[in-house]
């Protein structure tokens, strides 16, 4: 979508450029109450809303809209919460521009409702005003369940079943919950006191979290049952960073992805030696991939006093899989790209830091499975580019520990778990799956769909398992 | 939070402490090993595990105050809490019926060492020990070991007490027949000891301590080359057979932080040193 055609919607502030590449405040920040009821004026109320059919968790889009409208916030922040629990969290990274608003039919002159920002709005403003938690409804379900991995779809199952009424055990093998949330995204796009509000409200809810626990290590899936639950989701992620297997990867210097953010956000090495954990940083930072990883990654390195920071990818901008949003923002920030180029090896110095990446040029061939044109070497092509840090941002597979630890769970060739799209249910009873361990890297709002639906299968195995 | 329930100076700067985890110590096998967050800002420090109380719930870790995490841990007492205690993680160690067992730990990890000889012990295995450190001052349960084991040796860099360096160990292996061997200790320690079983093709498994950050596999920092290989150490390991290991690489991977954890240490020492956290 070209900004030039966005000439209606209301515009969000955001931290000036000049001032943000320095700090790791949010970006984004937000509408104000006079912003948010214009932007909502906007909204045609459609009686058959398309927008609706691109959210992959149902929200009825223009009920929440029209409440913001109408200046009703915390009604509207109810009606998002009916479908979705962690609106504050999508209302930031989801990727709008293909699901609910591509569809808006403001949307296919180029210029839809923002509904991701309105999203976002509903979901703050509830949050400053202090959330409630509902009280406990009674129920006569009785059960126990483990949710194995805090992420979105560890989250959003765990939140459904407390609500059914059973007893809800969180396992996260991390110190601290929220998934990808709290340890990949930077605080400038997702800040962790907000990830921490909504961990809060699980817990609130009666949900007990458990951190430090790496199920597969501790206990298995099957002293989880032994130990008296009845049914188990695993939400795992995909945590486990893919490398390019190229000489050179394991030169200081080198990192995947997961380390450089882990250390950045989870560990906040951005704050030392205030806080322990370093991070070694060049100045001149390349970052191989195009996803929002990649994005995350580059703009991360520029904030952390990086001269100069390149995004290398192979394809070509077209094809850049990140959110759009991200893309103008890291492009703002003075990021540089390079399309159709991809390293062949990376160089070293005596002592073994990284000194520079061999490339070579890309041409784009026929269009592969993910329906994306396909990138091919250039013959001959090959040149050396000098860089003293490279960031490895091409992708993410399922974090294996529980899959090699569990008898009877099925996964396939990339190490994803099978599980039914509709149930969550794998190949082993009682078990359930959802989320990037199930569908591989792929986003918030769908892990979180996986999440309820497997929430809900869930429920009915327990009901049909205790009523037999 | 994870109490600190005894803490024991066993030399100069090397410390065992047990702290309250009764989960972790029900499940924990030897050679796996725990990582320690101190407090909130505090970094993920990887220790191995040392012993198990399973009466009381704890788990035991040695370690040796070499930089600001551990120096902090050093001044933590009894009854204070560690903000997080996450484990066991990594693989145990084989313990199976191999036979004569050669087995060299350099300073603190003696304390690990002893935890896993028990258990070889018990599997009816023939144990021989050599505790090595870079003086006399930086060994540790000499007496435990010398107890546990069939023959005890002590070799030290500056030949402060027993053997000068590991020299000894070529002559040990002509006159000796060994079915396994384990190393844990310093990367030079690993590398001088696989030279010198790799004549007698002994299989030598030893313990890498690389550069962890969540130590489950999912950042990639603790990567080793293992027989043209790239491993996770967390993962995979943290044992590895010592003649496949790329130990160059390693040691240069070891490295990285060097500045920084100057700096860190300075620090803490000139402004840290007194005050808690
Ligand atoms: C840097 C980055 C930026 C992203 N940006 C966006 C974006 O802008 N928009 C978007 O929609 N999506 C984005 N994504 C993708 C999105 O974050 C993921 O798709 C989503 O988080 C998946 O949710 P999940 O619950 O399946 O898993 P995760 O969020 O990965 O959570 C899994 C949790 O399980 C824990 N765990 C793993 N193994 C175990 C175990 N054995 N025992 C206990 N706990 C375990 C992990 O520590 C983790 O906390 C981004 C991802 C990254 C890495
Ligand atoms: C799987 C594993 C098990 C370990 N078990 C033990 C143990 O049982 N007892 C123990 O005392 N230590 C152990 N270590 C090493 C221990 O984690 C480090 O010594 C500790 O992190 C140092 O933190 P620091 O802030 O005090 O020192 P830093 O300031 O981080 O480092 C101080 C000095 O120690 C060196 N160092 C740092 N990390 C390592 C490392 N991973 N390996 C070798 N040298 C390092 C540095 O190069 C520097 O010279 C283990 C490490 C791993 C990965
Ligand atoms: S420490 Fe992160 S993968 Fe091993």
């Amino acid at each position: 979508m070209d900004r030039e055609k966005r000439k209606h919607e209301t515009p969000m502030a955001k931290q000036d450029v000049l001032e943000r590449i320095h700090n790791f405040y949010e970006v984004a920040l937000g509408y104000t109450e006079e912003q948010a009821m214009r932007e909502a004026q906007r909204c045609l109320q459609c009686p058959n809303p398309h927008c609706v059919e691109g959210c992959p968790v149902e929200i009825d889009i223009p009920a929440f809209i029209k409440e913001i409208k109408e200046g009703n916030f915390l009604a509207a922040s109810v009606k998002l919460k009916e479908k979705n629990s962690l609106p504050a969290i999508c209302g930031r990274v989801c990727p709008q521009e293909n699901q609910c608003q591509v569809l808006c039919v403001l949307g296919k002159m180029g210029d839809p409702v923002a509904i991701g920002r309105l999203e976002r709005f509903a979901a703050d403003y509830e949050r400053m005003k202090g959330v409630t938690v509902p009280p406990k409804q009674e129920s006569s379900v009785t059960g126990r369940v483990a949710v194995v991995g805090s992420g979105p779809a560890g989250l959003t199952a765990a939140a459904d079943l407390v609500k059914l009424g059973y007893e809800v055990v969180m396992f996260e093998a991390l110190h601290a919950a929220g998934g990808v949330l709290m340890y990949g995204i930077p605080e400038f796009r997702m800040p962790k006191k907000v990830v921490q509000a909504e961990v809060d409200y699980i817990r609130k809810l009666g949900v007990e979290v458990k951190t430090n626990y790496m199920i597969g290590r501790i206990y298995t899936i099957d002293e989880l049952f032994e130990s008296g639950f009845d049914a188990v989701f695993v939400g795992s992620g995909a945590g486990l960073p893919r490398f390019m297997r190229v000489p050179g990867e394991n030169l200081g210097g080198v990192y995947s992805a997961n380390e450089f953010l882990i250390r950045v956000n989870l560990m906040k090495a951005y704050l030392f030696p205030e806080y322990d954990t370093p991070i070694r940083l060049g100045k001149k930072v390349a970052v191989i991939g195009g996803g929002n990883v990649a994005m995350d990654s580059a703009r991360s390195a520029l904030r952390l006093g990086a001269e100069e920071v390149l995004i290398v990818y192979r394809r070509s901008k077209e094809e850049l899989p990140a959110r759009h949003e991200e893309v103008e923002n890291a492009e703002a920030e003075g990021i540089k790209f390079m399309f159709l180029t991809n390293p062949v090896r990376f160089l070293g110095d005596e002592s073994g830091w990284v000194k520079g990446i061999e490339c070579i040029k890309m041409r784009l061939g026929e269009p592969d499975d993910s329906g994306r044109r396909r990138p091919l070497p250039i013959e001959g092509s090959e040149f050396i580019m000098d860089v003293d840090t490279v960031v490895i941002a091409i992708g993410q597979t399922p974090n294996p520990i529980i899959q090699r630890t569990t008898k009877g769970l099925e996964t396939t060739r990339w190490g994803t778990i099978v599980a039914k799209d509709e149930t969550g249910q794998t190949t082993k009873k009682g078990v359930y799956a959802g989320g990037d361990v199930v569908s591989g890297a792929a986003t918030v709002i769908s892990a979180m769909g996986a999440g309820k639906r497997a929430a809900r299968s869930i429920h009915e195995y327990i009901m049909s398992k205790k009523g037999a | 939070m994870y109490e600190i329930v005894t803490k024991r100076e066993l030399a100069a700067n090397i410390y065992l402490i047990e702290v309250a985890a009764e989960d972790v110590a029900k499940k924990a096998k030897p050679g796996q090993f725990v990582i320690l967050r101190l407090n909130e800002k505090g970094e993920r420090v990887p220790l191995t595990i040392a012993g198990l109380d399973l009466e009381n719930g704890t788990v035991a870790v040695a370690f040796h105050a070499v930089g600001r995490s551990t120096k902090k841990l050093a001044k933590m007492k009894e009854g204070d809490s560690i903000h997080d205690l996450v484990g066991p993680l990594g693989n145990p160690t084989e313990i199976a019926k191999f036979g004569r067992i050669l087995c060299v730990a350099g300073g603190v990890w003696c304390a690990p060492l002893r935890f896993i000889v028990q258990a070889l012990r018990d599997k009816g295995n023939e144990i021989v020990i050599v505790a090595a450190g870079r003086t006399k001052d930086t060994l540790v349960f000499e007496k435990e070991l010398k107890e546990l084991s069939d023959e005890f040796y002590v070799a030290t860099d500056d030949g402060s007490k027993g053997h000068k360096g590991l020299d000894f160990l070529k002559d040990l292996l002509k006159t000796q027949k060994f079915d396994h061997a384990m190393a844990m200790g310093q990367v030079v320690l690993l590398q001088t000891v696989t030279e010198i079983t790799r004549a007698h093709n002994l299989k030598t498994m030893v313990t890498l301590a690389s550069i962890m950050v969540d130590g489950m596999g999912m950042c990639g920092a603790c990567r080793v080359t293992v027989a043209g290989e790239t491993k996770f150490a967390c993962m995979d390991g943290p044992e590895f057979d010592g003649h496949q290991v790329d130990f160059e690489e390693l040691i240069r991977r070891q490295r990285v932080y060097l500045p920084e954890e100057r700096m860190a240490s300075m620090l803490y020492e000139k402004l840290g040193g007194m005050k808690r956290g």
